[in-house]
């Protein structure tokens, strides 16, 4: 075969990977100064000085399907297997602000999310759960003021004191518009809407995570790890200078920004990244935005194995890769972990798949003896190179988005202008064919799809979606409706679109709109009343 | 197969909320190094404005991409959309995304020539399009 081919070998994102590594290669790594302890500056060994010693990973299987009430069951299903941390999936009409009875909802109801449309959902969806203790992460982005407002409701409702909640909602607008594009608003009104959380919380939810700025999505639409980290860091830069703008102090909000990676088959490059993605928010934090508390310096993060590196064929190999994948984002640092499920090439998971997802993450924390010390591969020359390779090109990307920038907050206006010119969405779009070509080529294998195929294929056991939860939803949203005062749902979304106009904090305007039961629908057309819709400019 | 691709007009959009629009952009790429002309509508479309665009723009293909699990309810509004305006059977109408093998030969009864599930290559999606628009429609094919 061409394994004695003199071509250089090369990481999945195209870093030169030479055959071996000497203290040559770290000759300008000064490792004081580059790496420094565990749990201290610039924090590239990880933001704990002991690490899972301490305290293992938190497994979060995010999960969220059909009615609050199926998706309830499902989480009580989790925390009873061994999850520590619940992380709620929306479907797509919640996730882009529209109730469950608008016509592009249609047949999405419930689909690939748990349908949310009011506050009366919010509360069935955390029915028996204890909002002081659980972790609760909301994965949703524009209309995240919305659901947020909605939880606070709800942990009001049950006399949960806000200062005791301790989870966090995605809110990571700008990613909308080049990974994920579940976005509801344009780029300026978006970004206005995260600022507007932070500050909330930063006042009245102290210990509230308040965005979870985001890679993994933009991994999932194709781009490579460098992009992937460069994006993210860029968009972190961008979420802080806008609460820099607002006037907030630093090490007031910086604390309660947290990160989320996805994770690739290209296990040596994506410990790299993590350790990068450290060492370059630390100083970014500390240099740049002149943070004083090191927890506003040290990178937190969550990571999910691709759902995009899952195949169809051969869907057991999935559980390998998911493991590979796993193992990577432990030796990387992870603070909390999702493992997809192997089926997921066919639909979300069944209870199957991640009953054998939390079993990959439980192997690993207590049989494959890398939790047994923290950061265990610093010092390696390969790896201490890598993540010197990584940063360096994720630099390039942040400078060129900078140089977008004009006036006091360059990262902020270079980041708007980075998406409005389709530039980012078109660097993803580029590293996504170039991907799929290499695949087709055979020069990139993919066991079972392109090289080591297996005759007949293996019948599994998919999840259920039961379509009669539709129905059920829009029922249950005409009851909402029926069933409350229209003159306070009327009064209070006019508040909300005068808040609106006059540029202020939507937040208190948010929770007084849910308290009359406006649904989460009619909450978004007012926003997009006052500020307009997105439409999909269609770049590739 | 170039100089057959030169005067093929290819639309592409994505049907309903689903926001995983990676395997369609690269679809778009490939037809476009294919020598097609392409028209994306991107996201959040109707089937009815996607019947309606391909009337207009007097496409040979449309191509839907849904990975939500929705298509068993959308593309059966596509092709009646077609069939409205009498071009169902002018136009090749692809399907991919997440596809199950048991909803194959129901999409294909409601028009859909060709269906790509994820993890198709885009050769197999260009050669299928030379192929029968230069003999015209041939039977259906997965």
């Amino acid at each position: 075969m061409a394994d004695n081919e003199q071509k250089p070998k090369r990481s999945l994102s195209g870093l030169e990977v030479k055959p071996v590594y000497t203290p040559d290669d770290l000759a300008d790594t000064d490792f004081a100064r580059d790496l420094g302890q565990p749990g201290e500056f610039p924090f590239t060994r990880g933001p704990y000085p002991n690490m899972y010693l301490g305290r293992l990973w938190t497994r979060r299987q995010i999960a969220g399907f059909g009615t609050a009430q199926a998706t309830n069951e499902r989480y009580r299903f989790l925390l009873d297997h061994g999850q520590n941390g619940i992380s709620t999936d929306f479907d797509h009409p919640t996730l882009t602000g529209y109730d469950s009875d608008h016509e592009l909802a249609e047949g999405e109801v419930g689909r690939l999310g748990v349908a949310i449309d009011s506050v009366r959902d919010m509360d069935d969806l955390f029915l028996d759960i204890p909002l002081d203790e659980v972790s609760v992460s909301l994965t949703i982005n524009h209309p995240a003021i919305v659901l947020l407002g909605m939880f606070l409701s709800v942990s009001k409702k049950r006399n949960v004191d806000w200062s005791k909640l301790r989870g966090t909602v995605q809110n990571d607008s700008l990613k909308e518009f080049h990974g994920q594009k579940t976005f509801a608003l344009g780029p300026v009104p978006s970004l206005k809407l995260t600022t507007d959380i932070v500050e909330f919380c930063t006042d009245h939810v102290p210990n509230w995570y308040t965005i979870s700025i985001s890679g993994y999505h933009i991994r999932e639409s194709g781009s490579d790890a460098v992009q992937e980290l460069a994006f993210t860091i860029a968009q972190g830069m961008a979420y802080v200078e806008s609460a820099l703008e607002r006037g907030l102090p630093v090490d007031s909000f910086a604390p309660r920004l947290s990160f989320f990676f996805g994770v690739h088959n290209d296990v040596f490059e994506e410990v790299a990244k993590y350790r990068a993605a450290r060492r370059m928010w630390a100083r970014i934090m500390k240099d740049r935005y002149k943070a004083q508390k090191p927890e506003s310096m040290r990178l937190r993060f969550h990571a999910q194995t691709l759902g995009s590196t899952l195949m169809r064929q051969d869907p057991q190999n999935n559980i390998a890769r998911g493991t590979l994948q796993a193992l990577a984002a432990v030796l990387g640092g992870t603070q909390s972990l999702h493992v997809s499920g192997y089926d997921e090439a066919f639909d979300i998971p069944s209870e199957e798949a991640m009953r054998m997802s939390l079993a990959t993450q439980l192997i690993l924390s207590h049989e494959s003896g890398v939790a047994n010390t923290v950061d265990p591969l610093a010092g390696s020359y390969f790896v201490e190179s890598l993540t010197n390779d990584i940063e360096e090109a994720a630099w390039e990307y942040i400078s060129k988005i900078e140089g977008m920038g004009t006036g006091e907050f360059l990262m902020k206006q270079g980041m708007l202008g980075a998406i409005d010119s389709g530039y980012i969405e078109r660097e993803i779009a580029r590293s996504a064919y170039e991907y799929q070509l290499r695949i087709e080529s055979g020069e990139q294998v993919v066991v079972g799809l392109n090289q080591y195929r297996s005759e007949g294929t293996q019948k599994l056991e998919l999840f259920q979606f039961n379509p009669e939860e539709e129905e059920w939803q829009k029922r249950r949203l005409a009851e909402t409706r029926s069933g409350r005062s229209a003159t306070d749902v009327k009064s209070a979304l006019s508040s909300l679109k005068q808040a609106a106009r006059d540029d202020k904090n939507l937040m208190p305007a948010v929770l007084e709109a849910v308290g009359a039961l406006a649904t989460e629908g009619e909450i978004l057309d007012s926003m997009r009343d006052v500020y307009g819709e997105y439409v999909d400019p269609g770049v590739f | 197969m170039a100089a057959q691709s030169a005067n093929i007009k290819v639309l592409l959009a994505k049907l309903g909320l689903d926001g995983h629009d990676r395997g369609i952009k690269v679809i778009a790429r490939a037809m476009r190094d294919a020598g097609m002309e392409v028209v994306y509508m991107g996201m959040r479309v109707t089937p009815d404005q996607v019947a309606q665009t391909a009337l207009q723009e007097d496409v040979d293909v449309v191509g839907i991409s849904i990975l939500s699990g929705a298509h068993m309810r959308l593309i059966p509004r596509l092709t009646k959309a077609l069939r409205e305006r009498e071009i169902l059977d002018d136009v090749l109408v692809m399907v991919g995304g997440t596809i199950p093998e048991d909803d194959v030969e129901p999409l294909q009864k409601m028009g859909v020539q060709g269906v790509f599930p994820v993890g198709s290559f885009t050769t197999a999606m260009t050669e299928f399009i030379s192929e029968n628009i230069s003999r015209g429609r041939s039977a259906p094919q997965v």
